[in-house]
């Protein structure tokens, strides 16, 4: 399976009908197959704590809700993290391009790329890092899984050798 | 006219609109006017009611108030070019323009500068009103427009002298949510 679609199957499978994102170029194909899915609401935010606020308006209103971005938007959104998300108790599951790890070809990418499980750690956000198409569609499936339960953010860091 | 005066003028002029409303005094003002589980009380998370506001009016059917500052705003200007993009038609984005960060200790925002109406009709909203401090707030005028609507209110600084919010987060977006 193709890593791209594996990530696009799983998001339906598990039902995911409300989408913010801010673009990757390592998320492009999946965001083209979800733009081209009617059945998933697309909205691209200016940055990713928007997207975080416009999610969290969308649970409230019972969507199954996902953001796709890059990891360096995991730092933009820290704060809505803790004292939106956190606070209230609202699932989401995170699909991270995770920059600046094996293989990456952009230097100024390694600072984040390092901090980024840090960050999650800090936040007490569990996350699943698959390593091939079969294994992202089974974390997610796990990964929502654990959102829904236990009401909080869950995450798949999908590194630069996934791809 | 004072924040809390504004808000009430507002409320009492809404049936069962759903409200967002900003953190720090705005909520806890409204809180004292008027409890409604159509209340959704920011505790946190500041710059975030207009994003919350266009996710719930993007998801369902009814009418959605948000309550924001100028301050909050400011702090997430990128909002507005995305809700007037998916202009969503029960988007009603009421901005209480006090000029500075009353929760804080009142220091000056910069929209003494800038005026946040002209920085909408710049981004090409095209229902917008504006009330200065002495208008009197007319809402059925604005219930009437489609979305999204941006209502630019003026308001004199300073909070008014109301308590805390005693109800959990928890139950805060429970029974809002039971409310949908």
């Amino acid at each position: 399976m193709d890593s791209s679609k594996a990530i696009y199957k799983a998001l339906k499978d598990n039902n995911i009908n409300f989408i913010v994102s801010v673009p990757c170029v390592n998320l492009a194909k999946v965001l083209e197959l979800i733009d081209s899915d009617k059945k998933i609401k697309h909205v691209p935010v200016t940055r990713e704590e928007e997207g975080f606020g416009i999610a969290a308006g969308a649970y409230m209103a019972g969507k199954n809700t996902a953001i796709l971005m890059q990891n360096s938007g995991l730092g933009n959104s820290i704060n809505v993290l803790a004292s939106l998300y956190k606070l209230y108790r609202i699932p989401i599951l995170m699909i991270i391009s995770h920059r600046g790890t094996k293989g990456e070809f952009m230097s100024a990418q390694i600072p984040m790329g390092e901090a980024t499980p840090l960050l999650l750690e800090a936040l007490n956000i569990s996350y699943h890092v698959p390593s091939t198409p079969q294994e992202a569609y089974n974390d997610i499936k796990s990964a929502w899984k654990t959102a829904k339960e236990k009401m909080c953010p869950a995450a798949i860091l999908l590194e630069v050798s996934f791809w | 006219m004072e924040r809390i005066e504004a808000i009430k003028a507002i409320v009492e002029q809404l049936d069962d609109e759903l409200i967002i409303c900003n953190l720090g005094f705005p909520s806890r003002e409204l809180y004292s006017i008027k409890d409604s589980p159509r209340h959704f009380y920011m505790l946190g998370s500041m710059g975030m009611a207009s994003s919350i506001g266009l996710g719930l009016a993007l998801s369902q059917k009814r009418k959605v108030i948000v309550l924001e500052g100028d301050g909050s705003i400011l702090m997430n200007l990128g909002s507005l070019i995305t809700i007037y993009a998916q202009s969503p038609k029960n988007l009603i984005l009421i901005i209480l323009d006090n000029g500075c960060y009353a929760t804080t200790g009142s220091q000056c925002t910069y929209t003494l500068q800038v005026d946040l109406s002209e920085l909408a009709r710049g981004i090409g909203f095209q229902k917008i009103f504006k009330f200065e401090k002495t208008d009197e707030i007319n809402m059925k005028k604005v219930l009437r427009e489609g979305g999204p609507v941006i209502v630019h209110v003026k308001v004199e600084p300073g909070n008014a002298n109301v308590p805390i919010i005693d109800i959990s987060p928890e139950e805060i977006i429970s029974r809002f949510m039971n409310e949908i």
